[in-house]
This record gives structure tokens, C-alpha cells and sequence, in this order.
């Protein structure tokens, strides 16, 4: 049996036939991986709640012809406990884990930064250290950054022109000057752009000193922005609890 | 592939979850060579089944009329409600004997990346049951799963304004396993439920 180790976060399962699972992992160096565990649903399965999306493991797997098979597995973090205990952290949080499974569409392609970015923000939402929404939106923000959709939120996005600029499109990729704004593009305030350009950089202490009204603009361009960028929506988006 | 009907029965089954090419050709093959009466029966049971069964008014189990049977038995305790997922879920606490009150299905758990939030789930309906009735517990009873947890969680923070005591189905070791093949997750989640036994 053709055995290998890797260390991965639980994105999603599926329901298999009568006991099992197919798990979709985002691991560290192979990117994500879709593996079945076996007997997974039953009450004394080895597996028991290691499994579950959220959880980082080190998880052994066997090569299959389709999918891996999952042989063994500890947990190296427990983020689910902490997250499901609050609505609005599992709302945020599912949203994340569907953004990652999105944006890392190739199976066995390693995702180094993908993978770090994800644990970090799920580390934040597990200890509460920021608000779950700007969590969710900076997430968001940079994984789109990070898989080539960087969005430009100082010098315009067409010519390069240096900022401040009004106008901004998500289509063109962020702001945009007089010059390069397409007819019918938004211009959000001031404020709500400074925290955009915040939420990207992981500027905590700037994001956070920003009048809270701004957030739900701001959550509504990082929406908009993903939604574009995806061109299918995610699903659990609507369902986050703002 | 086989002539006209018999192709038609092997695809028809072959839709049933569970039942691939192999075995709906097998069991196409069973029901021909069974007696015409056997094969009469069960035709006649899937259309009646269609037919009789919906979902009761009050609950969401399955039942044969308006209400179902638990919903209708006058000596059931009408001031305890088990939350479940799923109508098989009242038959394994059924089977437990250890409870006396009253079922509510939600139809599933909540789970965004699926697309289901809680106006898809039955909890409109349990708010109703709440706000017209003599109800002083309620028990979540949702699968011991992610989604399982944050629909309790979720329904935890509706129930609390309404004043009813709210539990929630303990978590912890199999009856008969060993502990040391127990996951941390579970054996942690045991010693945070433990109880003292001298009383």
C-alpha cells in the first residue's frame, strides 16, 4: 500500500453509502485532497470526531485509484468546539472553508499559502480575537489575493494612476481613476475604502479603529468582489450572520 | 442490455440510493422469477405508501393522517419537546424507552455550504408549538455532528428569551468501548459532562 502523511484542515464532508464519508482536506503540501474514511458514521468508529469540518489533522492517507483512502488520524487543533458554540463564528467560518475549497480547484496541488492563511483565520475565529464578519471579509480579501485576484484598493486598477481614487468596480478589479471608471461603478466612502485596504493588508489595529457602520458596506464589496471573481456564488454567504 | 420492460424495471431500480447497476439487475431478476401475489404486494404497498403517508401537522414525522401517532396518544407528557433531525431519529429514542413526551422533526441541521439555513428547517413551526402551549422543557436532540452543534447552538439562543429549560442530549464514551481508542474529542467532551455518582 502506497502510504502518505500530511498535515490538513477538514473542508467539507459527504455522506458515502452506508457508513463512510468523503472528506475534502486542504492540506499543507498536497493541496486539496479528497479521501474517503471509512465507517466514519458509526458510533465506535476509530475516526471519531476527528473528521469533522474544521479540524486540523495530521492525517495519514492510502493512495486510491480516485480518491484516498484515510488510514489514520490525530487531531492537531480542535477549532470546531469553539467555533460551532457561536452562531456567527460557524456562519463566518463555513463561508471560509467554502471560499478555500473554491479557490483551490486543482486536487494534489500544493497550496502552501492557501493552507497557512486558512488556519490562521480559523485560529482568530476559535479564540474570538477579532469580530467573526471582518475575520470572514479579510479572509476573503486575501485568499482571492493570493489566487491571483488581488484587488487594488489605492492606485487605480486600470492605468496605475496613484490614489485616492471614488470609483470602484469589481469587474475592473478594485478603484478606479475618472479616467478608467466604467459607466454605473459604485463609490463607496472614504472610510469604507480605508477599511478594505485594511482588511486586505491585515491591518488589524487601522480595521478596527474605522466607525463600525462601515463594516456591512465594506462586507458588501468584498461580496460583490468574490462573487465576480467565482462567477458562481458561494452558498453559504447568505447565510452569514451580519 | 435487456428488451423494453425489464431494461425500464433495472433502471428504475438502479435510481434507489445504494443500488447500483449489478444489483438492480439482480433484484430485477428476483422479482421476475417471484410469485405474481409477492410482486402484487409490494407494487401495492409503494403506491399506497405514496398515497397514505405525509407529514404530521404538529411534529413533521411521518404519519398516516393528519397526525401522527405519538401526537395523538393522550398519555404522552405535553410539557416536554425532543428536538430531532430526522423522523429515523424519533424511532431510535422510541426505542430507547427513557422518554415520554413529545417529538419536533426540523427536516435536517443547518448547513450553509449545503445551501440550508434555518428558514429550510421546521423551526418556525417549534417557536409556534412554544408560544401556544404548556411547554417547560425542551431537548435538543440534534445529531452529535457539526451541523448537528450549531443548530442546537443556533436554537439555543432563540429558546433562551422564551423561558424554557433547554438541555441539550449528552456527548461522551460508547456503552461497551474502550477507552483508550476513544477520540480526544469525545473522551473531552465526557470529562466535561461528567456527573458525581454519590448521590
Amino acid at each position: 500500500m502506497n502510504l502518505y502523511r500530511d498535515e490538513g484542515i477538514v473542508l467539507r464532508t459527504q455522506k458515502l453509502g452506508e457508513a463512510d464519508r468523503i472528506i475534502s482536506l486542504l492540506t499543507r503540501s498536497n493541496g486539496r485532497v479528497r479521501a474517503v474514511a471509512k465507517g466514519v458514521r458509526r458510533t465506535k468508529s476509530k475516526f471519531g470526531g476527528r473528521l469533522e469540518p474544521f479540524m486540523h489533522v495530521d492525517v495519514q492517507f492510502a493512495r486510491g485509484r480516485t480518491l484516498e483512502v484515510v488510514t489514520q488520524v490525530e487531531s492537531s487543533s480542535a477549532f470546531p468546539q469553539a467555533i460551532v458554540g457561536d452562531y456567527a463564528r460557524y456562519t463566518a467560518g463555513t463561508a471560509m472553508l467554502e471560499t478555500a475549497e473554491r479557490l483551490v480547484a486543482e486536487e494534489g496541488e500544493p497550496a502552501v499559502q492557501q493552507f497557512l492563511l486558512l488556519l490562521a483565520a480559523l485560529r482568530s475565529l476559535a479564540t474570538g480575537a477579532h469580530e467573526p464578519t471582518l475575520v470572514l471579509d479579510s479572509f476573503l480579501l486575501r485568499s482571492l489575493a493570493l489566487a491571483g485576484y488581488a484587488p487594488s484598493f489605492g492606485d487605480c486598477a486600470g492605468c496605475g494612476a496613484p490614489g485616492p481614487h471614488r470609483a470602484f468596480s469589481a469587474g475592473a478589479g478594485g478603484m478606479l481613476c475618472a479616467v478608467c471608471r466604467p459607466a454605473g461603478s459604485a463609490t463607496p466612502a472614504t472610510e469604507t475604502v480605508a477599511l478594505l485596504g485594511a482588511l486586505l493588508a491585515g491591518d488589524w489595529s487601522t480595521a478596527e479603529a474605522i466607525d463600525t457602520r462601515h463594516r456591512k458596506a465594506a462586507s458588501g464589496f468584498v461580496a460583490a468582489y468574490l462573487q465576480w471573481h467565482l462567477e458562481r456564488g458561494l452558498r453559504s454567504l447568505v447565510h452569514v450572520e451580519r | 442490455m435487456y428488451e423494453g420492460i425489464v431494461q425500464d424495471l433495472i433502471d428504475e431500480l438502479g435510481r434507489l440510493p445504494g443500488i447500483g447497476p449489478k444489483s438492480a439487475q439482480r433484484i430485477a431478476f428476483h422479482l421476475l422469477n417471484a410469485d405474481a401475489v409477492d410482486v402484487r404486494r409490494l407494487a401495492g404497498v409503494l403506491v399506497e405508501v405514496k398515497a397514505k403517508v405525509h407529514f404530521c401537522a404538529i411534529c413533521g414525522n411521518v404519519a398516516e393522517e393528519e397526525q401522527c401517532r405519538i401526537c395523538r396518544d393522550p398519555r404522552r407528557d405535553t410539557t416536554a419537546i425532543c428536538v430531532v433531525e430526522e423522523p429515523k431519529d424519533v424511532v431510535a429514542i422510541e426505542r430507547t424507552r427513557e422518554f415520554r413526551g413529545r417529538y419536533h422533526v426540523l427536516g435536517g441541521a443547518i448547513s450553509p455550504i449545503e445551501g440550508i439555513g434555518p428558514d429550510e428547517l421546521r423551526v418556525k413551526e417549534l417557536m409556534q408549538r412554544l408560544a401556544n402551549g404548556d411547554i417547560t422543557e425542551v431537548i435538543l436532540a440534534t445529531d452529535p455532528n457539526l451541523e448537528g452543534e450549531a443548530t442546537a447552538t443556533y436554537l439555543t439562543r432563540m429558546l433562551k428569551p422564551l423561558n424554557v429549560r433547554v438541555t441539550r442530549l449528552a456527548s461522551g464514551l460508547p456503552v461497551g468501548g474502550d477507552l483508550e481508542y476513544a477520540d480526544e474529542i469525545t473522551l473531552g467532551r465526557a470529562f466535561e459532562g461528567r456527573r458525581s455518582v454519590d448521590d
